[in-house]
């Protein structure tokens, strides 16, 4: 997705004229052309992301809308009390960005993994968190982004198009089934298409595309209603993640049937091996066999 | 009387007025961080009343300060009466920090350590982009230059040339827990500043002929200026002046009463310095 994040940005740049970006020293291969199309506006700011997102929230306070740039977890938890304080108790528009959420930047290890983030940044007052899907969301995410006055975070991470997939949305209906609910966030969510069609014809599944949750659709708790079955899929940990969040609110909203509920989500390192995003994934149950051995299971 | 004269003691009776505002404000709140305002009480009246123009942006990094910050604000008239009576009572905005986007000339929340100078960064930097030569000044303290992200600061503000910066330390040597001597030593701390590419000047901070020659130097710096105020924490605070405890500590007993007195003498002798 970072390709086509920097080819958003740049299709925006003359739509939005107080946009500046701000990176924390990283972009080769990918943010040249955003560099060349904001000039002075770009500003490399060094491997100091604290200062980065500070200078972020005094630039929104002048008037600048900043994109803040940098692998996911240096620009959330690295600086996480200057999001805080100077960005979200102000509320100000400040757009975080972190590449490669979850195991993203596989085997490059677990200081460059990110499996606490939208923990992290739900929580924090007034910030909106957005989640695509695929390659496809990006131009929609960002032109939302900039209209959103609120401080934001996006977390971007590999994916592949999904055919017939409608455009990017808080919620979008990925496919229809009658044995169990499917609700996931971020390109993980691919993982279950890409499962025998046997099973994934079962599947009703949905996408969600930003945090916090406003409003549940009526159609997707018709769907659990008529099921009785919920799978959440999130690679993020377990604690603050997506299953967590959706199963309180279906407690408040009392849907008033019973339900057979199986988070899926990222254990961490449970062997200390490291090894490529996907490796990670199907260790973890969230792609291959381990996930259909454990979807399988809740359909019967 | 010379013009100068007239201006040093108008500046010392603002920062009398602003002393008293303050020492009452804690004294009703029976409060501390009393030292660390009476630290930064000669900073704060020279900058509003001297040398920042309108336009010009404050932020006080060293947050715990804050009431030194909304009595020179309220001698601004900026802040009412009524608001600061309101100082560390319920359903006040005025805490014992900044708050956030309640009160004029306040941009940001301030009091945890070691942000202000990145916030008055991204405003120097922005102010640049906008071609505006419009400064913002930052007051840190000394124990604060403990926390990494100053450095970070720093190195930005001398990289990009962020002259529109003016930053201040307030130099009392003392920090949450010891001296900075004791704890994190600073020293030497203008070859620090110089060596990251800083003008930097030492004054005394409770000094307005030494603050007049501060921003007589900006005028003819080429990098961004750094000014060490050489300050006394409690100053004139005779229980507490220069110890620790005067970072803590509510006034007891005749310590208000006394404190004022000692001002209001020190204030007299001021004046008749200057008319002679």
């Amino acid at each position: 997705m970072r390709v086509e994040f920097a080819q958003a940005i740049i299709d925006q740049y003359n739509f939005q004229s107080q946009q500046v970006f701000l990176t924390g020293d990283l972009g080769y291969m990918a943010l040249e052309q955003v560099g060349n199309t904001f000039g002075e506006r770009f500003i490399n700011a060094g491997v100091a992301e604290q200062n980065m997102v500070s200078m972020a929230a005094a630039m929104a306070y002048e008037g600048f809308i900043p994109w803040v740039y940098s692998i996911s977890p240096f620009v959330t938890l690295r600086p996480y009390e200057q999001i805080r304080n100077d960005v979200c108790l102000h509320n100000l528009p400040v757009k975080l960005v972190g590449n490669g959420g979850g195991y993203g930047y596989g085997i490059m290890g677990a200081t460059h993994h990110n499996l606490e983030d939208i923990a992290a940044m739900r929580v924090l007052p007034h910030m909106k968190v957005y989640l695509p899907l695929t390659g496809s969301d990006i131009a929609n995410v960002v032109a939302t982004m900039l209209q959103d006055p609120a401080p934001n975070y996006l977390r971007l991470n590999q994916g592949r198009d999904i055919e017939g997939l409608s455009s990017f949305a808080p919620w979008r209906h990925v496919r229809k089934g009658e044995g169990a609910v499917v609700i996931g966030a971020g390109p993980v969510l691919a993982n279950v298409l890409d499962l025998p069609q046997d099973i994934t014809e079962q599947l009703d599944i949905w996408a969600l595309g930003t945090l916090p949750v406003t409003e549940i659709p009526e159609a997707l708790i018709g769907a659990i209603v008529r099921t009785g079955k919920v799978i959440t899929i999130e690679e993020h940990y377990a604690a603050g993640g997506l299953g967590e969040y959706l199963a309180g609110i279906l407690l408040a909203r009392n849907i008033g049937v019973p339900l057979r509920w199986k988070s899926l989500h990222a254990q961490g390192y449970p062997n200390d091996r490291y090894g490529s995003q996907q490796w990670h994934q199907e260790l973890n149950g969230l792609r291959g066999q381990l996930l259909q051995q454990q979807i399988t299971t809740i359909l019967q | 009387m010379a013009d100068d004269n007239i201006r040093y003691i108008n500046l010392c009776t603002r920062a009398l007025s602003i002393k008293k505002r303050f020492l009452l404000m804690y004294s009703r709140a029976n409060a501390g961080h009393i030292g660390s305002s009476l630290s930064a009480a000669e900073i704060l009246t020279f900058l509003f009343f001297e040398w920042m123009q309108d336009k010009d942006e404050f932020i006080l990094s060293k947050g715990h300060a804050a009431a030194v910050l909304y009595s020179t604000l309220a001698e601004k008239e900026w802040l009412s009466e009524e608001d600061i009576d309101s100082f560390y009572q319920n359903d006040t905005f005025l805490a014992a920090h900044p708050p956030a986007n309640k009160l004029p000339h306040i941009p940001f929340a301030t009091g945890s350590l070691g942000h202000g100078l990145s916030l008055a960064a991204g405003i120097g930097m922005a102010r640049r982009l906008k071609q505006s030569e419009d400064r913002v000044f930052c007051v840190t303290s000394d124990g604060e230059l403990n926390e990494g992200s100053i450095w970070e600061a720093a190195m930005f503000i001398a990289h990009h040339q962020l002259r529109r910066v003016v930053w201040i330390i307030d130099k009392n040597n003392l920090q949450g827990f010891g001296s900075t001597q004791e704890v994190m030593n600073l020293d030497p701390l203008a070859d620090k500043l110089r060596a990251f590419q800083f003008d930097c000047l030492e004054i005394d901070g409770h000094n307005f002929e030494a603050w007049r020659e501060a921003m007589d130097y900006a005028s003819t710096c080429t990098k961004p200026l750094a000014v060490i105020a050489n300050t006394i924490k409690g100053r004139d605070w005779a229980t507490y002046e220069n110890k620790l405890d005067s970072h803590y500590l509510p006034f007891k007993e005749l310590q208000y009463e006394e404190t004022l007195q000692r001002l209001e003498h020190q204030h007299r002798e001021q004046v008749a310095k200057y008319h002679n």
